[in-house]
C-alpha cells in the first residue's frame, strides 16, 4: 500500500487536464465511425492485397493461391502498362484543362454583378448533373452526324465529319475535355473564393507602381491562389484517376480500348467473372494513387508554405 | 485646426482615389463594357447549347431524335417520352431506391463522423494523431471496389441497400472527419465547460453545445456527399447492380438498351427527369450551396 500512495498523488497533480479530457471526450465515441471505416474501407483494402494473389473467379467455387501470376499476366499482355498510361495521361489532361477553364471562368466572372452571379450558377449546373448523363449527352452531340459537326459545318460553310469519339489518339483528349467541362464550375468556385481572399490594397499598390493587369496576375494574384490551386489540382487528379462514368458513357473504353481507364478495365473484367484480375488492377490503382497523389499534394503544400 | 487637417487629408485621399479610378477606368473601361457580353456568350455557347439539345431532343420522336441537334421538335411530345421512360426505366422505383440509399448513408456518416471528430479534435496524444491520420486517409485512397463485393457476400449484405449504405459511409467518412475535425478545433473548448460544470454527460454536451455549431460545415458536407452518392453509378454497379433500382443505374440500363435502338429521345428524356430533382434543389438553395462549398474548400 505505501508505495502506491506517492504515485497516486503524483497522478493527481500531473494529469488533471488529460484526465478531464478523457472523461469528457470518451474514446468510445470513436468506435462507431472506426467500425464503419474498418469494415467497409480498411478490410476490403487489405483483401485487395490478398485476393490479387489468388485465382478467384466466377467459374469455380474454391479460391486458390497463385502468387504473382495475375500481375505477371497483366504485365506480359501489356494491358497493365497500356491502361496505366491511359489513366495517367487522362488524369494529367483533366488536371490541366479543368484548372485552366476554372481559372479563366473565375477571372471572367470575378466582379460581383448580376450577370456574373447568373453565369456562375449556370456554370455550376454540370457539376450537379450525373456524370453518366453528361457522358451520354456528349456522345449524342459528338456523333459523326451529330450537333457538333453540323454546327461546325454551318460556321465553316462546308460539311464536317470529324469522328470525335472514334479516333484512337485524340478521343482520350476529347473525353478529358468533357470531364473538365463537367467539373470546371467547381474549380471556378474555388478560384473565385481564392481571389476574394486577396486584399484589394496589394493590387492597388501594384497598380500605382504601374503594373499591368497581366503582371499583377502573374506576380501577385496567381501565386496567392496557391491554396485554391492545391485543392483544385488534387481533386482533379484524384477524380480523374478514379474516373469511370464519363468515359464509359461516351466511348465505353473504345475505340480499340484507347480510352480504357483502369476503372473501366476493372468494371469489364469483373463483369466477365475474372474477379482476381479485377482485384489486381484495383490494387494497381491503389498503389498508383498513393505513389502519385501524396507527392503531388506535398509539393503543392510546400508551394503554399513559401508564401 | 484638427478638423481642417483631417478634412484636407480626406480631400487628398479622395483625390488619390479619383486618380486611381481614372487610371483603372482607362485601363479597364473597354473590358468592363465587353465583359458582360463575353460572360453571356460563354454561358450560351458552353452551357446553354448542350442543355438546349437535351431539352429539345427529349421532346422529339424517335426519327427526329436520331441525330440530336439544336432544332426544336415539330411537335413536342414530352408526355409520350416521359411515360415511356417512366415505365422502361422504372423511374419511381429508382427514385425511391436512390433516396433509400442516400438518406441513411448521409445521415449516418454525418452523425458517426462528427461524434468521432469531436473526440479527435479535443484530445491530443500520439495515439489520437495516428487515429486521425488513419481516419482521413480515405480522402486520397481509392476504395477497393472488387473486394468490397466479396466482403459483403461474406457478411450476407451483397446486393442489399444496407450494404450499399455501409459502402458509401465508409467511402465518405474520411471527408466528414477531415472537415468537421478542422472546424471543431476553431471552437473554443471553454464553451463546453459551462455545460459540463452543470453536470451534463459527454453525449449531452456534444448534442447541445457542439452539434448546433457544426451547422455550416455539416451543410457543406451534406451537399457534397449527396451530390456524389446521388450520381454514383460505378460503386452501385458492383454492390447493388441488378438487385436494386437507382436513378443512375437505370439510366445506364435505358441507355444500353436505347443505344442499340438509337433511342436518343428516351435517353434524353430520362436524363432530364433524373437531373430535375437535384437541379431544383440547387436552383432553390444555390446561394447557400455556393457559399458553403467555397467556405469549406479554401483553408
Amino acid at each position: 500500500m505505501p508505495p502506491a500512495r506517492p504515485s497516486a498523488s503524483r497522478r493527481r497533480t500531473v494529469r488533471p487536464t488529460t484526465y478531464r479530457h478523457r472523461a469528457s471526450h470518451p474514446a468510445r465515441y470513436l468506435i462507431p465511425a472506426f467500425a464503419v471505416l474498418g469494415v467497409f474501407f480498411f478490410v476490403p483494402t487489405i483483401f485487395n492485397f490478398v485476393y490479387a494473389l489468388t485465382d478467384w473467379s466466377s467459374f469455380k467455387s474454391e479460391i486458390g493461391f497463385v502468387g504473382l501470376r495475375n500481375l505477371e499476366d497483366l504485365v506480359s499482355s501489356g494491358t497493365l502498362l497500356t491502361s496505366l498510361r491511359i489513366t495517367l495521361v487522362y488524369a494529367v489532361l483533366v488536371a490541366v484543362f479543368q484548372n485552366l477553364f476554372g481559372l479563366l471562368l473565375a477571372l471572367l466572372l470575378e466582379r460581383d454583378t448580376r450577370i456574373n452571379r447568373f453565369a456562375r450558377v449556370m456554370f455550376f449546373i454540370p457539376v450537379v448533373m450525373s456524370a453518366l448523363a453528361v457522358g451520354y449527352v456528349f456522345q449524342a452531340i459528338l456523333k459523326p452526324d451529330g450537333a457538333a459537326n453540323s454546327i461546325l459545318g454551318v460556321v465553316l460553310g462546308q460539311e464536317v465529319t470529324i469522328p470525335w469519339l472514334g479516333d484512337t489518339t485524340w478521343t482520350l483528349v476529347v473525353v478529358a475535355l468533357i470531364h473538365s467541362w463537367k467539373w470546371m464550375g467547381l474549380s471556378m468556385l474555388i478560384y473565385l473564393a481564392g481571389l476574394k481572399t486577396i486584399s484589394e490594397d496589394v493590387l492597388e499598390a501594384a497598380r500605382l507602381d504601374g503594373a499591368s493587369s497581366w503582371t499583377a496576375f502573374r506576380d501577385i494574384r496567381f501565386p496567392l491562389l496557391a491554396p485554391a490551386l492545391t485543392f483544385n489540382v488534387a481533386t482533379a487528379l484524384l477524380g480523374s484517376m478514379n474516373g469511370f462514368d464519363i468515359a464509359q458513357a461516351t466511348t465505353g473504353g473504345g475505340p480499340a480500348r484507347t480510352t480504357e481507364l483502369l476503372n473501366i478495365f476493372i468494371f469489364r473484367t469483373f463483369g466477365q467473372g475474372l474477379f482476381a484480375q479485377a482485384t489486381t488492377m484495383s490494387l494497381v490503382l491503389f498503389v498508383v494513387v498513393v505513389a502519385l497523389a501524396l507527392p503531388v499534394i506535398r509539393t503543392l503544400r510546400k508551394r503554399e508554405e513559401v508564401l | 485646426m484638427t478638423a481642417t487637417t483631417s478634412a484636407s487629408i480626406v480631400a487628398r485621399r479622395r483625390d488619390v482615389r479619383d486618380v486611381r479610378d481614372v487610371r483603372a477606368g482607362r485601363r479597364h473601361g473597354a473590358w468592363s463594357r465587353i465583359q458582360p457580353v463575353v460572360a453571356l456568350l460563354a454561358v450560351v455557347l458552353l452551357i446553354g447549347m448542350p442543355l438546349w439539345i437535351v431539352v429539345v431532343t427529349a421532346g422529339k420522336t424517335q426519327a427526329e431524335a436520331f441525330s440530336p441537334d439544336l432544332t426544336p421538335p415539330a411537335t413536342w411530345q414530352y408526355a409520350e417520352n416521359f411515360s415511356a421512360v417512366w415505365q422502361q426505366g422504372r423511374v419511381p422505383a429508382a427514385f425511391f431506391g436512390s433516396l433509400l440509399v442516400m438518406v441513411p448513408a448521409v445521415a449516418g456518416v454525418l452523425a458517426l463522423g462528427s461524434l468521432a471528430s469531436w473526440v479527435l479534435a479535443r484530445r491530443s496524444s500520439r495515439l489520437m494523431a495516428v487515429l486521425y491520420a488513419l481516419a482521413i486517409s480515405g480522402i486520397v485512397l481509392p476504395p477497393a471496389v472488387v473486394t468490397i463485393v466479396l466482403l459483403l457476400r461474406q457478411l450476407g449484405l451483397a446486393g442489399t441497400a444496407v450494404g450499399m449504405i455501409g459502402v458509401y459511409m465508409g467511402m465518405y467518412m474520411s471527408t466528414v472527419i477531415f472537415f468537421v475535425t478542422g472546424f471543431i478545433r476553431t471552437i473554443p473548448a471553454e464553451l463546453e465547460e459551462a455545460a459540463r460544470v452543470d453536470g451534463a454527460k459527454p453525449l449531452r454536451v456534444f448534442g447541445t453545445i457542439i452539434l448546433p455549431l457544426l451547422a455550416p460545415v455539416l451543410s457543406t458536407a451534406t451537399i457534397l456527399i449527396c451530390l456524389y452518392v446521388w450520381n454514383d453509378v460505378f460503386y452501385a454497379f458492383f454492390v447493388v447492380g441488378g438487385r436494386l433500382d437507382t436513378l443512375p443505374l437505370n439510366l445506364f440500363q435505358v441507355a444500353s438498351a436505347g443505344l442499340y435502338l438509337d433511342n436518343w429521345h428516351l435517353i434524353f428524356a430520362y436524363v432530364l427527369l433524373m437531373s430535375l430533382p437535384l437541379l431544383v434543389v440547387f436552383i432553390v438553395a444555390q446561394r447557400r450551396i455556393i457559399s458553403g462549398i467555397t467556405s469549406g474548400a479554401v483553408k
